[in-house]
């Protein structure tokens, strides 16, 4: 019997080939999250360099306190008379704090928002410097923070983690899909191809643009928005490929049986768009209720990002991660499986 | 086990007794076939007579749930790769990838098999060697069909299953794709070719089976077919419509004891005459239309054809209308 080697490498050739021809494809997979990290990099700047932005209740007394905060370069204040405009304002996002001044200011602020309580600490401050004779040293601890605590370092993890199982999820599904709409899967069914060829061609060349999407996002990220990488190059390397090779496994099983493009589309959002909410992309998943954290843990995308997460802002090593490279190849193996069992080649 | 497959000796395709069902629809009832080495059998039938059914049974896409296939001396069931190595198939539909190249499509189906073809030469045996570097997308409708026979000629197959290989294209591609056909039938190999065209069935194949309802209803070369009506010509005429409601039915049994008219077909206002003296029942013919006053749009004779095979057999064309 002669080896598959021939018809994998070409059948993977194909896969590339065709992708590489396909201009949107390479948009969603490179351009888009750049595009994305960047948008959100500025809607969520983490950069506490920038001053506040307070409103004062500018009335007789509050001229004294307006001027206080105004002489500060950390403020940038505004007078308001309408103190209901001030408190819609402040609730969506306009303003940083409103100080309502009085004997005693107040200082009202959302302190989920880290601007909120930036700008609050920043008031405080210049309250009591301006108040007490002796001002009390640990009143200067608020500095900016060091990387890794920004919003964008946060991001950067989840969004490789949702790139790589949206472009795993959809160019896999699609390409099924495709070929099985065109007969030409049925048309590969009367040829000696072996069926577990076609199946490997697709995690062959998703590993290839793995390596290339890893490369561009990664890099991108590092020299523009300088996202820490604390952890190990190798167990970073060997997360993508799992990643990939559960990924793979999910496009596989999802377009196992559908026909049209229109109905892998349903199955494919149907399946990730849970996934998208739940993982921590854009939000830790801590905020959701902590008894359905262990169902959370156990999706292919939240060990995924994890582990990216601790690797590259916490340098976790291989022990800490066990659990997620045994989620992650689970996936992998399960989906495949299942996949090749229920296939429907024509 | 299957003593169909035991004989190296054994014509390249047989099949006895096939039986395949979707449901309640019996399919294909009962067909036996066989495939002389060298020549070309013919699955000469209307839409939904089993013709595709078949074919996917002898090329192994699906399993029969009756009787027994010999491809090459072997079975399905024991041997299907080393089948599969050896035999090419064009389906009724196939969409290659738009954006793949010719050369690039005939490469990836020449690395599924371990002997074959060089790609020059396909592309030299189905008349693309200009196209080789044009994507598929821009392929006429004749260049797409050629480049799927290239894909079936790709591993230098023995037995080529060809399901409707010229449909819906124009004169010239048709003729393009028998040249290929005949080609490799005159290079010793055996095709089996279903079709809904009589002129492409009388064109290439050896040996015919016409089907209908699943059913075998008449076999043999395509000129013994015909000879099996015993007729001289056909006489074909269609009634006059005068603006006064339909035509009158004419009477069929006086029409059918015109001397040498051996048979009477009607569809609407179509009388198909099957003759053994042609001149003897154009004149009879004229002179009983005469006497009754009945006008015609036309008279035509022709030589009998697989089609009036087909007409006198089941009363319908092989082509609705």
């Amino acid at each position: 019997m002669s080896s598959p080697l021939r018809e994998i490498r070409e059948l993977t050739r194909v896969r590339i080939t065709l992708m590489l021809r396909e201009p949107e494809a390479i948009f969603w997979m490179l351009i888009f999250p750049v595009i994305l990290a960047l948008i959100l990099s500025l809607a969520f700047s983490g950069d506490r360099t920038q001053p506040s932005r307070v409103a004062v209740l500018a009335g007789e007394e509050g001229d004294e306190l307006a001027a206080m905060l105004e002489a500060d370069d950390g403020i940038e204040l505004v007078r308001l008379s309408d103190e209901s405009k001030a408190e819609r304002k402040l609730l969506r996002g306009s303003y940083d704090a409103v100080v309502i001044p009085g004997e005693i200011p107040e200082v009202r602020y959302d302190p989920e928002r880290p601007e909120g309580a930036t700008a609050k600490l920043r008031v405080e401050a210049i309250w009591q410097k301006a108040t007490s004779p002796t001002p009390l040293p640990e009143m200067r601890t608020e500095t900016r923070k060091e990387t890794g605590e920004r919003y964008i370092d946060f991001f950067f993890p989840g969004l490789l983690g949702m790139n790589l199982m949206g472009t795993g999820v959809w160019g896999v599904g699609f390409a099924i899909v495709d070929t099985r709409r065109r007969k030409l899967l049925k048309r590969m069914m009367v040829t000696p191809m072996r069926r577990s060829s076609f199946l490997f061609s697709f995690l062959a060349s998703r590993t290839v643009f793995m390596v290339i999407e890893v490369a561009v996002i990664l890099g991108f990220g590092l020299l523009v928005f300088g996202v820490p990488f604390q952890g190990s190059a190798l167990l970073f390397s060997l997360f993508c490929l799992l990643g990939t090779l559960s990924f793979t496994g999910l496009g596989l099983l999802l377009a196992s049986r559908v026909k049209t493009i229109e109905g892998i589309s349903g199955v494919a959002n149907a399946a990730l768009l849970p996934m998208w909410l739940l993982s921590g992309i854009f939000f830790s998943y801590e905020r959701f209720p902590e008894v359905i954290h262990p169902v959370i843990r156990c999706l292919p995308l939240t060990a995924m990002n994890d582990a990216l997460r601790a690797i590259m802002l916490d340098g976790t090593t291989m022990l800490e991660l066990l659990p997620e490279v045994g989620i992650l190849a689970l996936w992998g193996a399960v989906t495949f499986l299942v996949a090749v069992r229920i296939f429907r080649w024509e | 086990m299957s003593s169909l497959a035991d004989t190296s000796a054994s014509p390249p395709i047989v099949a006895r007794g096939l039986v395949a069902r979707y449901g309640e629809l019996v399919a294909v009832d009962g067909i036996d076939l066989e495939a002389r080495a060298g020549t070309c059998l013919g699955l000469l039938g209307p839409n939904g007579a089993g013709k595709t059914t078949t074919i996917e049974i002898l090329e192994g896409l699906r399993p029969p749930q009756g009787g027994e296939v010999s491809i090459l001396g072997l079975s399905w069931q024991e041997s299907a790769r080393k089948i599969r190595h050896r035999i090419g198939v064009l389906l009724q539909q196939t969409d290659f990838q738009d954006r793949l190249q010719v050369r690039e499509t005939l490469r990836l189906f020449r690395s599924f098999y371990d002997r074959g073809r060089d790609i020059d030469d396909v592309l030299a045996l189905v008349g693309l060697q200009d196209k080789k570097g044009a994507r598929v997308m821009t392929l006429s409708g004749g260049q797409k069909q050629r480049l799927a026979v290239g894909c079936a000629l790709v591993s230098e197959p023995e037995v080529l299953f060809l399901d409707e290989p010229t449909s819906g294209l124009d004169p010239q591609a048709r003729r393009r794709v028998w040249e290929i056909v005949e080609e490799f039938k005159a290079g010793g190999g055996t095709v089996l070719l279903t079709t809904h065209y009589m002129d492409e069935a009388e064109k290439l194949a050896d040996d015919l089976i016409i089907l209908d309802h699943g059913k075998v209803i008449a076999t043999g070369s395509p000129s013994r077919i015909i000879r099996t009506l015993e007729a001289e010509s056909i006489v074909e005429f269609t009634l006059a419509i005068d603006g006064e409601g339909p035509a009158p039915a004419l009477e069929k049994d006086a029409l059918r004891a015109l001397d040498g008219v051996r048979d009477i077909h009607v569809l609407g206002e179509v009388y198909t005459l099957t003759v053994t003296d042609t001149r003897g029942v154009l004149s009879g013919l004229l002179s009983f239309l005469e006497e009754r006053r009945i006008l015609t749009e036309d008279i035509r004779t022709h030589r009998p054809t697989l089609e009036d095979v087909f007409v006198a057999l089941t009363g319908k064309h092989l082509r609705d209308e």
